[in-house]
């Protein structure tokens, strides 16, 4: 054992002061992300979406099934600032006049400026289950008027509030994506580990797989999967078998992240000198291996968000995905199927735009994550 | 036919016979083609409190013994007989991970290149603490005080434990480098490259604090280097490899002085000389390149490049033969040939 304390002097050139090299890995990567305003921006769209996600029920101005035959394919109405009116500044939006169609007998709906129908914070409305165990009523932003319900971005053929439905149909699309990332992050890290820390022969059989499973065309892939998931399932058994039909594809991707990673530090002299201190196989896996590769591995889990997304998305809109009475984007979509309703019902597009916006967002984040994966570069 | 320990030094390490040899695979289903022997029957012995040097150019395996010696990679065929304290002999090339367990602090390496020897994302009391938990089983308090006593020992400020090794100079990585081959008080290190990826001005000061360590902690060094002029320095006797093979052992002044293997001879008058006044040496230049070691040329594996090569040298392997006292080589003709070394003082 030593037992000599030496106090050694050094030659000024490697005595010189040591400058920072505080800082923990992550908030290195955090510093680099900063810089990447997209990506911030990004962020903050992706944070308020599953914020909206959370709290769907407060924030819908009404509940997403509720029916009204009396206003199918109603325009959107414009929220307005009256301030003529003797008590101050009020809220209200317009009224719709009907008429119907003389040739096709269709209900036609149109905004009139002569009604007004006042609009609060925190207004009655529909009776909800807040996580569906706490009821409440009150909804963020609604009509005042119980009884005249006021649709932000239109009706569909139900009638239901389009508005409502994209915030609830916003809780199955990205939770989705979520849960799908989550089953093939776990059989992403399982194959790819085995492929990348073991190589050989395992390596070469998952490496087979994989190349097979990438091979196959998605969309087909998708329909005969989906076309095997019984039809008598509910939603919610229908909503896992989704998740794991888009997983099954996922995972490859992550698969060759991380038997990339596992290459590459498999032969990092830090990973032999942890072996010579006599680490264990689990020790140098997780405590050497796995920090150096969670924030790659982090980038492109956030990269794999948005393609489960879209699948969903992709899946519902061709009647394969969830089906109503769920309500996701996709089944949403569904809705503005035909150029007609397109054409009568611009606003049933909405929607996309929801998809496009978080898909976008998602990208960005990313994009940035990837950027800043590796703060040693 | 073992290398003799040159003095009445008891040996710490010796190999017999050590061979490394890697497969070269093609195609699909990974087809072994061909060979690289890079280590290929190498007898060595390391006396214990002595500097051995291992040199020669690059590819010629010295890096590839020293990491076999380590167990970072499995020798092919060979011994590896490591002496105990207690004086019985191990063959750490038979053992297990299991097994080598005991060894692996007793026997550390410094790395060559102190960037990526050092994880990143680890501050440098985790990094010099880790083979203190893992063998140990130290607890938080007393690794830390472990691991500044080391920081200590190599010359670094204790309060920098906790920082991270982006930091820090060159030099002063390759010090937490040695705090961390030092934490378990180990009988060998392999110091394998430790001083070619600094800049000159810091080299010298980590050559001194490993001979100033060397002096405190009664260490054995296995100092592999391509670098003649530091390996003068360091060691007390020097092994020259030349594509997988030991070519010639002798103690350093003794081999510098007069050389008995050609390459050596090439070696060695590439070392530049500091006085300008001395007279130029004659510098001999190889002709073409370091022999494929998967593709090693027949009879004496430095014929293609040697001036004195004769027919015998075509075709029969030169054994490593003991030509003086202390001293081997392995040439047709050592002693016969008058090959010139480094001029002395």
């Amino acid at each position: 054992m030593v037992t000599t304390t030496v106090e050694r002097t050094v030659d000024e050139a490697d005595d010189a002061p040591v400058v920072g090299g505080q800082a923990s890995p992550w908030r290195l990567v955090w510093r680099r992300f900063r810089k990447h305003r997209l990506a911030l921006a990004g962020a903050v769209v992706v944070l308020f979406a599953y914020f909206v996600v959370a709290f769907a029920e407060i924030l819908a101005p009404g509940s997403p099934s509720a029916v009204d035959e009396k206003h199918t394919y109603a325009p959107p109405q414009i929220v307005k600032v009256d301030l003529s009116w003797d008590d101050g500044l009020r809220l209200y939006a317009n009224g719709y006049t009907t008429k119907r169609d003389p040739e096709t007998f269709e209900q036609i709906h149109t905004v009139d400026p002569g009604k007004r129908i006042p609009v609060t914070f925190f207004a009655k409305g529909d009776a909800y289950k807040m996580w569906g165990v706490i009821p409440w009523d009150r909804h963020l932003f609604a009509s005042a008027d119980p009884d005249q319900k006021v649709y932000f971005l239109g009706t569909d053929r139900a009638g239901r509030d389009v508005f409502s439905r994209i915030i609830h149909g916003a809780r199955v699309s990205l939770s989705i994506g979520l849960v799908g990332v989550a089953v093939s992050f776990v059989l992403g890290l399982l194959f790819g580990g085995i492929s990348g820390y073991f190589g050989g022969t395992p390596d070469l059989a998952i490496q087979r797989v994989i190349e097979f499973l990438m091979s196959i065309p998605t969309l087909p892939l998708w329909l005969s999967l989906s076309a095997a998931v019984p039809d008598q399932w509910g939603p919610l058994a229908r909503y896992f078998a989704i998740t794991t039909i888009l997983s099954v594809i996922g995972w490859t991707g992550l698969a060759r992240v991380v038997r990339g990673r596992f290459f590459s530090l498999r032969e990092e002299d830090f990973v032999t000198a942890a072996r010579l201190d006599g680490c264990g196989r689990g020790r140098i896996i997780f405590r050497h291996m796995v920090p150096s590769m969670s924030s790659h591995v982090i980038a492109s889990l956030t990269m794999a968000v948005p393609g489960m997304i879209l699948g969903e998305t992709a899946m519902s809109f061709l009647g394969l995905g969830l089906q109503s009475p769920a309500v996701s984007w996709g089944v949403l979509l569904q809705e503005a199927q035909n150029i007609r309703t397109v054409e009568t019902a611009p606003w049933l597009l909405i929607p996309g735009v929801a998809v496009f916006v978080t898909v976008l967002a998602m990208n960005f984040v990313g994009d940035g994550l990837r950027d800043s994966a590796d703060p040693y570069k | 036919m073992t290398v003799a320990a040159t003095r009445t030094d008891t040996a710490l390490l010796q190999t017999r016979g050590l061979t490394k040899h890697f497969p070269i695979r093609r195609g699909l289903f990974g087809r072994t083609v061909g060979t690289v022997r890079a280590v290929d029957g190498v007898d060595l012995t390391i006396p214990a409190g002595r500097t051995v040097a291992l040199v020669g150019e690059s590819g010629c395996g010295k890096s590839t013994l020293g990491r076999c010696l380590l167990r970072v990679h499995p020798p092919t065929s060979g011994e590896i007989v490591y002496h105990r304290t207690d004086g019985t002999a191990v063959d750490l090339a038979a053992l297990d991970e299991k097994g080598l367990k005991p060894y692996r602090s007793e026997i550390r390496l410094v790395f060559q290149d102190p960037f990526a020897s050092l994880n990143p994302r680890m501050t440098l009391l985790q990094i010099v603490g880790e083979p203190l938990r893992v063998n140990l089983r130290l607890s938080a308090k007393e690794t830390e005080e472990r691991v500044a006593e080391l920081l200590r020992r190599v010359g670094l400020r204790p309060e920098y434990l906790r920082r991270y090794p982006n930091a820090f100079s060159g030099g002063q990585r390759q010090r937490v480098g040695i705090a961390r081959a030092l934490a378990l008080a180990p009988r060998l290190v392999v110091a394998d490259e430790a001083v070619s990826a600094l800049d000159v001005s810091v080299r010298a000061q980590i050559l001194n604090l490993l001979k100033d360590l060397q002096d405190e902690s009664d260490l054995t060094y296995l100092f592999i280097s391509h670098d003649l002029g530091v390996v003068e320095y360091m060691a007390d006797e020097v092994a020259v490899m030349y594509v997988g093979r030991v070519v010639e052992t002798g103690a350093t002044e003794e081999m510098y002085g007069q050389p008995l293997h050609p390459y050596t001879e090439a070696l060695l008058s590439a070392v530049p000389d500091p006085d300008p006044a001395a007279r130029r040496r004659e510098r001999i230049v190889l002709r073409g390149e370091v022999a494929d070691a998967s593709n090693v040329p027949s009879g004496c594996p430095f014929h293609p490049r040697c001036a004195y090569a004769q027919d015998v040298c075509r075709t029969d392997v030169p054994a490593l033969r003991l030509v003086a006292p202390g001293r081997t080589s392995a040439c047709h003709f050592a002693g016969q040939l008058d090959l010139k070394g480094v001029d002395g003082p």
